[in-house]
């Protein structure tokens, strides 16, 4: 492990071009108010919520609209004030129509939120300030969106010894956590004292890739001479900000395959999850809004973007003035997003980015034979054989991708990037999981 | 909205790509032989560009005639026929007849590709399944080694290069270059126990394939492509590592019997089978593990096939060889998985 200047780092990966200089100076603004807001009930992992208002109904903004449908599940709230038009299905970003609670801005309003009372975290069991995060709609902010109060449910035997915060941002383009770090290191610190406080962890670390100095900056000052919270700075590599490669960068420690961090006794959350617990805990703000950047060729005002979450991507794009060149518009970050199908469907809790493409960095690769160079083994931070699993898996035989643990694949792309023959790997290799998974279904 | 929404493309992630394809690759090595075709040139003449163009002409048309694509010659595209037109023409010796170096290079690319589905699907290197094939056809014109000359005889012809089949060659004049027949440093050093001194080697100023002779141009060139990661390249180092040590201990017993180690490292094919046809990832192992294991084994049976084989050469077999034990390799050399004991295949 090579520490200081240099930086840790996993073995592997790639080092795609960063695209971060557009947006990376561009302090974060609001988003204003526009009329219609759409919010899915399923934005994040697991189960959808449950409506508890009704069509015609008058909320306010912050007020609790959808409660968890499970324990897997999250709390989701109103972006503004405004009335319910409407409960039914939508379009959402993944492509399918999905139950959404539409939200019709009220046009008179100051949208000023009532002052709400920060919580006295110090006072709560394990179990309440689980509830209370469930309560406050937080997920991972870092793009899976992955409920966050899950993640500190530590089972039995299980002890949070060491919280780890991902501040790595190793999307290419993306730049919205940066300018958190930069803006409001005081939120993140202080996010990070809540949760080792209430989790009882040892120690605290932020990992953040060389590229961001102001961050690591930011970050330092913010922690003061506490010393309490160690910043990590990291060699700048993709995908270091995958949980288990982020592990093995900053202690060199490998997580057991099909094991989770929490078997190592770590907890590991983004920096924006821990502004927006502060933000919660402190000031009584649950999730409704979140931090995003827009940019690519395709947007001529390329931005970070404080926006509440159901806001339609046209109008975000629109305010970004979306030029006529623009021919894709992906959503999360360049290597792991989802491209649109149409500008009608919200930013979700977990959009990182919003990237608009011209057909001049769109990627029109041909495909060649698979030769066998073995870039991709190199690309692999699982180590994984990913040129077999995309043959196998282009063949159907998924018995023997098991064995060749597909499933260890956490999909980053990395293979893809940099197979010279543009072979889609990581598109066989997902389909493949997907057969797997509904194979398995179908046989218990 | 009055403007209409632009028709939005959907792709699957990742968006980005490294920008470095398949022909580029190919491209790149062909670039990389520049050198060591044009120290063909200057050590065995204008006979070196015609075998080489001969080779080349086979597999193209070859490909060309049977490729995989749908578009006539699509396959042709990617550069890897062409560069096993001219892996082969170098390997050849400068006198052979251009209807042998054109047959080599299709029986190459028919017999040792195509027929296995194209790129990416053969299982011996194209270009030595060629030579093998011309080996087994015309041993006599095959190891007919000439000799080299030097930048005075840049313009050279040798007249069995225009020999036709079945007929004689045309009877060369007194004083033709090809007249004057050599043998090369290892058929020297087996078959009347003569050394060749390493600066020789090193140069290129000896009798041999077109491309085999010198070294240092092949060793730059190799070095190149391994920092520019074209190549893996565990595969070259782990050859001539285990042929170093292997040949040393096998000196050590005998200093006059056996061949020295740099004799070895420097002389025949050792070095451009190494650098160019042992690195055709199509053949070699894809895991690094198996590069250090495929590197070792063909090590190991260059060093027998030299000192205790029939032939004084055995760098085309120990590929081939080892060609066919790649998929074996792989099998017992999975990378191991993150957070995980050995991987099995």
């Amino acid at each position: 492990m090579t520490a200081g200047v240099l930086g840790r780092t996993f073995r592997h990966g790639v080092h795609p071009r960063e695209h971060k200089e557009g947006t990376e100076d561009l302090a974060l603004e609001r988003m204003g108010f526009v009329d219609r807001y759409i919010l899915p009930l399923s934005q994040h992992l697991g189960a959808p919520c449950k409506s508890v208002v009704a069509v015609g109904e008058t909320v306010t903004r912050g007020q609790l609209i959808a409660e968890p449908g499970g324990f897997v599940s999250m709390a989701l709230h109103s972006p503004v004030d405004g009335t319910v038009a409407a409960i039914a299905m939508r379009r959402h970003p993944n492509g399918q129509m999905a139950q959404s609670i539409e939200i019709q801005a009220d046009a008179f309003s100051t949208q000023r939120m009532s002052a709400a009372s920060p919580v006295d975290w110090r006072s709560l069991t394990l179990d309440e300030f689980i509830t209370h995060v469930q309560q406050a709609g937080l997920v991972g902010m870092g793009g899976a969106a992955f409920p966050a109060h899950v993640k500190y449910k530590l089972p039995e035997g299980n002890r949070c010894e060491r919280l780890l915060v991902n501040g790595c941002e190793c999307e290419p383009y993306l730049t919205c956590d940066h300018r958190l770090m930069v803006e409001q290191p005081d939120a993140i610190i202080r996010g990070v004292e809540i949760l080792a406080e209430t989790l009882g962890a040892d120690s605290s670390t932020i990992g953040v890739e060389l590229n961001k100095p102001e961050s690591i900056e930011a970050l330092r000052r913010a922690v003061g001479d506490r010393g309490s919270i160690d910043i990590v700075p990291l060699k700048v590599k993709y995908p270091q900000g995958a949980e288990k490669m982020l592990i093995k960068a900053v202690w060199g420690e490998e997580v057991p395959a099909g094991k989770l961090p929490l078997d190592l006794n770590i907890v590991v959350n983004n920096v924006g999850t821990m502004a927006a617990l502060a933000d919660y805990f402190d000031r009584g703000i649950p999730v409704i809004e979140r931090a995003l950047t827009v940019a690519g060729p395709g947007v001529d005002r390329p931005a970070n973007l404080i926006v509440p979450i159901g806001t339609p991507v046209r109008d975000v794009l629109r305010r970004c003035g979306l030029n006529t060149q623009a021919r894709q518009v992906v959503m999360g970050g360049p290597m792991m997003g989802t491209s649109l199908a149409s500008l009608d469907v919200p930013v979700l809790k977990g959009t990182s980015g919003l990237l608009a493409f011209t057909e001049d960095v769109i990627n029109h690769t041909a495909e060649y034979a698979c030769v066998r160079c073995g870039q991709c083994l190199e690309a692999c931070g699982n180590f994984l054989n990913p040129s077999r699993l995309a043959r196998l898996a282009s063949a159907g035989r998924y018995d023997e991708l098991e064995k060749a643990h597909i499933m260890d694949c956490v999909e980053c792309g990395a293979c893809t990037y940099t197979c010279p023959s543009g072979v889609p790997i990581v598109h066989l290799i997902r389909a493949a999981k997907g057969m797997m998974r509904a194979r398995k279904a179908k046989e218990s | 909205m009055t403007r209409r929404d632009p028709r939005l493309l959907l792709q699957s992630a990742p968006f980005l790509r490294r920008g470095i394809t398949t022909p580029r690759l190919m491209v790149d090595v062909l670039i990389a032989l520049v050198p060591v075709v044009l120290a063909a040139v200057y050590f065995f003449g204008l006979s070196a560009i015609l075998v080489i163009v001969a080779a080349t002409a086979g597999a193209a048309l070859t490909e060309w005639v049977f490729g995989p694509d749908r578009r006539r010659g699509g396959s042709l595209t990617d550069g890897s026929t062409i560069l096993t037109g001219v892996l082969l023409g170098l390997c050849l010796p400068p006198g052979i007849a251009l209807w042998m170096a054109f047959l080599g290079g299709a029986v190459g690319v028919g017999l040792g590709k195509l027929v296995f589905g194209g790129l990416g699907q053969n299982i011996f290197n194209p270009a030595l399944v060629g030579r093998a094939f011309l080996q087994a056809a015309f041993p006599t014109a095959i190891t007919t080694w000439t000799q080299q000359g030097a930048i005075t005889e840049l313009l050279t012809i040798r007249p069995s290069n225009f020999a036709l089949p079945f007929m004689q060659a045309p009877a060369p004049a007194a004083d033709a270059v090809d007249a004057i027949s050599a043998a090369t440093p290892l058929g020297l050093m087996k078959f009347q126990n003569i050394p060749t001194g390493v600066e020789q080697l090193l140069l290129g100023n000896t009798a041999g394939s077109l491309g085999e002779t010198c070294a240092i141009v092949i060793i730059i060139c190799g070095v190149i492509l391994a920092i520019r990661r074209t190549f893996d390249w565990r595969i070259p180092v782990s050859i001539l590592g285990t042929v170093a040590v292997f040949s040393t201990i096998v000196w050590l017993f005998d200093r006059t019997e056996y061949p020295s180690p740099w004799l070895m490292l420097c002389s025949g094919g050792l070095l451009f089978g190494a650098v160019y046809m042992a690195t055709d990832p199509v053949t070699s192992p894809i895991t690094p593990r198996g590069a250090w294991i495929f590197g070792l084994g063909i090590g190991l049976l260059v060093v027998l096939i030299r000192i205790w084989g029939g032939l004084p050469e055995g760098v085309m077999y120990a590929i081939l060889l080892m060609n066919a034990a790649t998929p074996l390799i792989e099998r017992i050399a999975q990378p191991r998985a993150f957070g995980r004991g050995r991987a099995v295949a």
